[in-house]
């Protein structure tokens, strides 16, 4: 898609979310171009869920998502990674005590 | 009256629906809260028969509906309250590695409070909404919280009692029929478990320290094992399943097991742990019953819990002035953030013309 040309008839980009069952969370599984979002819908049904692979699709324009930015990864997820006192496995509990 | 919101969900049910949310069912290009029980009878109940996790567009009955917002959302109050009790101790922790922790877990808190109510808000109901019913009393939250912590060996019995009886209840709520409120559940037991097990750590060090450390865990144990048993909420098996919530709860599949059964099953859990701690429960008819193979324990006195649901706890008044304070105080920040977008948005658009 060029976002650049508004003036152009480009369809612009959807990215599709597809819940595989009951009780999942929607998950991305591809994009795809078309003029609305009905069409979008109805194309994200043909492409992505052909052999029952969905119960419920949800299609967002692609430049309605903001990322986080590859370059920022560090600075952004870093402050986590000292920090194991946040996982279970960090405290140390007897052996034999069940159900901890 | 007995559904499973840590076990005690006693809020009233008069809360009805917005009235943009009844009598229809949801556009293409609506958002996902809108659907309506009326059109699609049966639908549900076949849904529901079959186990399958009932969604946020599904149609549904509005009392499902209602029942779930005001769970989810006490559970929500429950988790932000919660935050109060232990805050207390950050600023007095012991060591370095204890403030740390601390200030992890009640992040958590915190997030575990916003995982429960963006779910909540699936069923169409506003996040500023369910805030004001905390704020003026008409939503509970769990009345562990109402309980002081007055040394930091509570900050211990609240991880290893209070939120061991909370995982208790979390668990089967995993299994909840409403898909959004089973997948919150699923992040937030993943995360309980770090707390469980400092809480654990910090008795089992004070137990293994000098006799007045011994003794604060001892007096710990003591104030907080009778009001973790009350979390599970007032008997409700036997006859009196058949009062209050607990059998719709148990039918649409909201509630998995009685408050007695999880009960039951946290105190079979807990005196074992308790003993290689080396700490005495303050329960002396609390001995293992070889014929019914569960540890039998003491009558609860349901008085102290309905005085402190009602209010007169410990630190009801203070739990919910904090609150409200916290939340008014923050308004400038919240209003310094939208301003700041807004300018953001404006130049934008003057950049763009």
């Amino acid at each position: 898609m060029s976002a650049s040309a508004p003036e152009s008839d480009a369809w612009p980009l959807w990215e599709v979310f597809v819940r595989a069952k009951r009780g999942l969370s929607h998950t991305h599984v591809g994009s795809l171009h078309a003029p609305d979002a009905a069409l979008a819908l109805h194309n994200a049904r043909d492409l992505y869920t052909r052999r029952q692979e969905g119960v419920s699709i949800w299609v967002v324009p692609a430049s309605a998502i903001t990322a986080s930015s590859p370059e920022e990864r560090d600075a952004f997820f870093d402050p986590a990674a000292d920090k194991v006192y946040r996982h279970p496995t960090f405290y140390e509990v007897p052996e034999d005590v069940e159900y901890l | 009256m007995l559904d499973p919101m840590y076990g005690n969900d006693y809020g009233p049910t008069d809360v009805a629906a917005p009235e943009s949310h009844k009598d229809r069912l949801p556009r293409r290009d609506e958002p996902l809260n809108a659907a309506d029980a009326a059109a699609l009878d049966g639908y549900f109940d076949e849904l529901i028969d079959a186990d399958q996790r009932i969604e946020p567009r599904d149609a549904m009955p509005e009392a499902y509906r209602q029942t779930l917002i005001r769970m989810m959302a006490q559970h929500a109050h429950s988790e932000i309250i919660g935050m109060q009790p232990e805050g207390n101790w950050i600023s007095r922790a012991p060591s370095l590695r204890r403030k740390a922790i601390l200030m992890a877990k009640v992040q958590d808190e915190a997030g575990h409070g916003l995982y429960l109510y963006s779910a909540a808000e699936t069923l169409g109901v506003s996040r500023d909404e369910l805030l004001d019913r905390l704020h003026t009393g008409r939503q509970k939250y769990s009345s562990i919280f109402n309980y002081p912590t007055l040394t930091w060996a509570d900050v211990g019995a609240i991880g290893w009692l209070v939120d061991g009886a909370a995982i208790m209840n979390q668990v089967p709520l995993c299994r909840c029929s409403y898909g959004p409120y089973a997948r919150a559940m699923i992040r937030v037991c993943k995360e309980e478990s770090f707390h469980q097990r400092q809480g654990f750590e910090i008795l089992w060090t004070l137990a293994r320290g000098t006799d007045a450390q011994k003794e604060m865990a001892q007096d710990a144990a003591n104030r907080w094992w009778w009001p973790a048993l009350m979390m599970f909420g007032p008997p409700d098996s036997g006859e009196l399943a058949q009062q209050g919530h607990t059998a719709q709860s148990m039918a649409w599949g909201i509630k998995r097991f009685s408050n007695d059964e999880l009960r039951q099953k946290f105190v079979d859990m807990t005196v074992p742990q308790a003993e290689r701690i080396g700490l005495t429960l303050p329960d002396p008819d609390l001995r293992w019953n070889d014929e019914r193979g569960h540890y039998d324990f003491g009558a609860i006195d349901w008085d102290e819990f309905w005085r402190v649901l009602k209010g007169d706890g410990p630190c009801n008044a203070q739990r919910l002035e904090h609150r409200v304070s916290a939340h008014e105080e923050g308004a400038w920040v919240r209003e310094a953030a939208t301003a700041y977008a807004r300018k953001q948005a404006e130049r934008t658009r003057a950049g763009a013309a």
